[in-house]
Parts: structure tokens; sequence; C-alpha cells
């Protein structure tokens, strides 16, 4: 067991960690940078003619039923996924990693609480969850969106990272410190934390992948990022009733999809295996 | 093992009812209720939106709702739909076949030809069939169900005419067709919801698969089989197999679920009248009656599923009892 550093190395390595990893630079840039290159994606090119244009140099993906234009609109929503992905994958791997440290480390009733309700938050698939908040909420804006996928997602971390400190737990190095006298916080962030970050990058990592299906799926049902800001599964679902006439405008974003979840898919199959070589 | 399965289902127990607080606790920590979003601009009357919380008994406090909530279950029912006016229970009872018949028929494809394809994998490690199917598995389990539906149904049922692309049967179809008949046209509708679902989930199986049969294949019994000169097909299915077939028990308790979560956006895209779209339609009218019962109908089928796998995996494995 090393640390995570050595993890991202061993992933480096692996051809489907590289190629996983600069497809993710590649998406990313062009999320930051795109944009600007581009034109507004609300903009409508030719509102009178410039409707369902096909693929061409003037618009390379085309333009969609309101004349505008799909790849400025891919790119957008880029933006918009990732970030939706990263913050909520952020928030539920700290909220993952503090329940699964507090129950192994503290055992006992605390354990037993939080750890039968993780094992009930587990029998509830997570889009029921989803569908059960989003009807609750009172307005589905986007840091709405993003903190009910983020709360939504840290079971199974919690779980992963219990188990690990259950382990740790038995060590040498931490019985010594715990024999010294050490003090609680200092054995849990010191000696406990940081052995679990591999497992804990393995978790985001794939869990990008997931959320990035999971907000494209809500928003084509019309449950996740409202218009106008664009999104790729936003755009698959305003594509729909077209799809004859303009295929492309549902096309593109689906690939976009696609690429970006098998990107992070990729690295986090790399990490998965560096951190554990026996599933290899 | 009776002591064993007594603590198990105990426990199966337990998070039933934890399941039940969890989701109560969740649906009432929103601010406002269902009718809360029809007090501006509703066509109802003051008056009728307080009979009709009184009605659905959201006026009274929290621990009576629970206990009322809790109560129902007890008795088998789980109130009525805001948005359909009709018992839950029936609701998900008329729409409960669509869903089985279409995960039904996923959880079979998945379980023949991924299983297949996994063991084939894992005899040719690393070649080139063995690197695309890998590819493949890995695309179809990136790509969102509801676009791979959509494309299927605009190229196949669309462009080339070949299957329909919507609801389960035909609305065409005579209300006296014999039951071939009446058949083939629900299996014309159901080739594109469950080749699409199959596609994005069909990856895990053959992954899982290949990744136990490749564990047995190393192991000395089949070094010793190959040299007393068995035939390599009856190495790979008669020896491998069947002990790499082993470890997918759990996968099957896993992917049970699906029978009703992985359809809702299939369903969607293909007007599939089963759970998935029933539960995705009742968010926007915020019914939440139907929402709890799919979500609890759902978390019951993850639960049996558990125990069931556990069961299993107990009864071949005497070793998994005594820990």
């Amino acid at each position: 067991m090393s640390g995570p550093g050595a993890t991202v190395l061993a992933a480096w390595r692996d051809p489907r960690g590289r190629a996983g990893v600069l497809l993710l630079a590649v998406i990313a840039a062009l999320a930051l940078v795109g944009p600007t290159l581009l034109p507004d994606p609300a903009v409508q090119v030719d509102p009178v003619g410039g409707a369902n244009l096909p693929p061409g140099t003037a618009h390379w993906f085309g333009t969609d039923a309101l004349s505008r234009d799909v790849l400025a609109r891919v790119v957008s929503g880029a933006r918009v996924s990732l970030a939706v992905a990263v913050v909520a994958v952020a928030l539920s791997v700290t909220l993952g990693a503090v329940v699964g440290l507090v129950s192994g480390y503290f055992g006992g009733v605390v354990d037993g609480a939080l750890m039968r309700t993780v094992d009930a938050a587990l029998a509830i698939p997570r889009l029921f969850l989803l569908l059960l908040v989003l009807a609750a909420a009172e307005r589905l804006a986007l840091p709405v969106l993003i903190l009910v996928i983020g709360t939504t997602g840290w079971f199974g971390t919690a779980r992963l990272v219990r188990g690990e400190v259950l382990r740790l737990r038995e060590e040498a190095y931490v019985q010594a410190a715990e024999a010294l006298g050490g003090a609680r916080r200092r054995i849990i962030f010191r000696h406990l934390l940081p052995n679990t970050l591999g497992p804990l990058l393995v978790a985001a990592t794939l869990g990008i992948g997931d959320v990035i299906l999971l907000e494209a799926g809500l928003s084509f049902l019309g449950l996740g990022v409202q218009p106008p800001t664009p999104s790729w599964g936003g755009m698959i679902l305003d594509a729909k009733p077209v799809l004859v006439a303009a295929p492309w405008a549902g096309i593109f974003p689906g690939l976009a999809i696609v690429i970006t979840v098998l990107s992070a898919n990729l690295f986090g199959d790399a990490l998965r295996d560096a951190v554990d070589p026996r599933g290899a | 093992m009776g002591r064993w399965l007594a603590r198990r289902l105990a426990q199966a127990a337990l998070t039933f009812v934890v399941v039940v607080l969890l989701l109560f606790v969740l649906m009432r920590l929103a601010p406002g209720d269902p009718l809360s979003r029809l007090q501006d601009g509703s066509q109802m009357s003051p008056e009728e939106i307080a009979w009709t919380r009184q009605l659905y008994q959201l006026d009274r406090p929290m621990g009576a709702q629970l206990l009322a909530f809790v109560q129902g279950i007890g008795r088998g029912e789980l109130g009525s739909s805001i948005a359909y006016g009709l018992p839950v229970t029936t609701i998900i009872r008329q729409r409960l076949p669509a869903t089985l018949l279409l995960g039904g028929t996923v959880l079979l494809l998945n379980f023949t030809l991924g299983l297949w394809l996994g063991v084939r994998q894992a005899v040719r490690r690393g070649s080139r069939e063995d690197r695309w199917l890998t590819a493949l598995s890995l695309a179809g389990y990136a790509t969102p169900s509801f676009w791979l539906g959509l494309v299927l149904a605009w190229a196949v049922g669309v462009k080339l005419r070949w299957l329909p692309t919507g609801g389960m049967t035909s609305p065409l179809l005579s209300p006296d067709a014999g039951f071939a008949t009446v058949a083939i046209d629900i299996g014309a509708h159901l080739i594109l919801p469950a080749l699409t679902l199959s596609a994005v989930t069909i990856a895990g199986t053959m992954r899982f698969q290949r990744g136990a049969m490749l564990e047995v294949l190393r192991l000395p019994y089949i070094v010793t089989a190959r040299a007393k000169g068995v035939r390599e097909s009856a190495v790979t299915w008669h020896h491998a197999w069947r002990n790499a077939l082993f470890p997918v028990v759990t996968l099957f308790g896993l992917w049970l679920p699906l029978l009703v979560t992985g359809s809702v956006f299939v369903e969607a895209v293909f007007a599939w009248p089963g759970l998935g779209s029933l539960a995705a339609g009742a968010v926007g009218a915020r019914d939440y009656p139907l929402l709890m019962g799919t979500s609890l109908l759902a978390a019951g089928l993850v639960i049996t599923a558990n125990l069931l796998t556990d069961l299993a995996y107990s009864l071949l494995d005497p070793r998994v009892r005594s820990s």
C-alpha cells in the first residue's frame, strides 16, 4: 500500500489510464477555453432560415431547431456537466470519508447507527432518491441539483472508508500511536485519512462518470439543468421531437457524454488496478 | 444454518424499517407539502385545498402521519396517488407487468450473451477479440441509455422502418386478436427497449465473468485436465466455467433491482408503460405517495435480492455461514 501519488503514477503508466487522463484534459481545456472562441450558445444564428442546418463549414455540428450552433452548445454543456460532476463528487466523497472515518474509528453505537442508515440508503436506488428529493425541491436551480446529487452519492464511499479504517486500526503503527496517547484527531487525520486516499481517489474518479450520466439523465427528464443553460442531457431532450429533421442536434451531445464518461472510467479503472492489482 | 438465517432475516427486516423511516424523513424534510405549489394561480379555492389536505392527512402532526404511513404499509396499502386519484398499489399493479417483462428480458440477455462473451474473452485473453469486446462493453457502459434508445429508434424505427418505437402494443391491433398475434406484437415492441438497456448494462456481467473465469483458469486442476488430454472446449465449459459461475451469483442480486430502476430512462424514450416512466412522471406532479410507493418497492426488491444472494452463497459455500 502506497500513497495516492504512487497510485496516480502507476495509473499513468497504464495505457488506459493515460488515454483517459489525456482525453479528460482535452475535454476540460475545451470546456474552459471553448466558450470564448465559439459563438454565444444562446444566440440564434439566423432565426429565419437557420434552423436545423446540417453540419457544414459554417456550423461544424449543424444548428438545432431554434437555429443555435450545436458545437457551441456542446462545448458550453461540457462546462456545466463537468462543473456539476466535479463539485457533486467532491461533496459526496468528503461526506463519505467523514462518515466512514467516524464510523470506523469510534465503532459501537455510532458505527451501528451510521451503518444501518447507510445500508438502508444503499437499498434505495439512487435515481429514486433523487426523484424524491427533486420532487420536494422548491426550485430546480443548479446549486440545488449539485447539492442533491452530492448528498445522495456518499453511502458507498462511507462503507468503503469504514472498512479501510477497521483494517488500518489493527496495524501496528496505529496501535502504537494510540498506546502513546496520541490525540484522536491526530490519529484520524495523520494516520488513517492519508491511507484511505487511494481508494477514495478511485471512488471519486469512477463517481465522475456516474454523475455525468445521472445529470444527463435527469436533464433529459426535464428535472436536471434547466434551460436556457445548455446541458448535454437537455440538448438531447430538445432534439427528441426533431430527431428526424436534425439528428445531429441529438447525436453530438450524446457522443460528448460517451467520450467524457469513457475517459473518466478508463482512468478510474487504471487507478483501481493500481490500488488493487488483483482485479487486473 | 437456522441461526445464521434468522440473523440475516432480522438484518433485512431492520434495513427495511430504516428505509421506511428514511423515505418518510426525506419526503417531509422539504418545505411545503404537495399542495403548497397549488396555492397561487390555482383553480382550487383555499377551502378546497384545506379539504384536500385533510383528505390526505397532511394537516396532522408528523408523528401521526408517520404512524398512519407505517400502519398502511402493515395493511399492504401505500396511500392514494395525488395525480391519478387511485390507490398507489393499484397503479403499481397495473404498471408492474410491463417493467417485469422488459427487465426480465434484459436480465436474460445479460446472463446468457453476457456470460458467454465473458467466458470467450477469458479463454482468448489478450487476443484482438478480447480487446475489442472490452472496448465495446466499456463504451456501452459509458453510453446514456436514453440517447442510445433515441438513436436506435431513429435508425431502426424511423429510417429503416423495421420495428415499432413506442408503446407496448400497436394501437391498430384488433381487441379480439389471438394470443400469438398479441405476443408477436408485444415482442416486436420489446426488441428496441430491451436491446438498448442490455447494451448499456451488459459490460458489468461480461467483465465479472471474464475476471472470475481468469481466476479459475490459472488453478492447477485446469492444468491437470489439459495434461490428461481433455478437449479444450470441455476444459472451458465443463471444468472451468462451473466454478467460475459461482461468483456470478452475487451479480444476479446486484442486477435484480434493474427490473425496476434501470428502465426509468428507456421507458421514457420508448413510452413503455412500466414503473420507471411512472416514477419519472410523478416528480413534476409532486405525487409523493406514488414516488414513495415505487421507491419502497425498489428498495424491497434490493433487500430481497441481497438476501437471496447471501442465501444462495451460504448454500453453495458453508464457510459463509460460520463466519
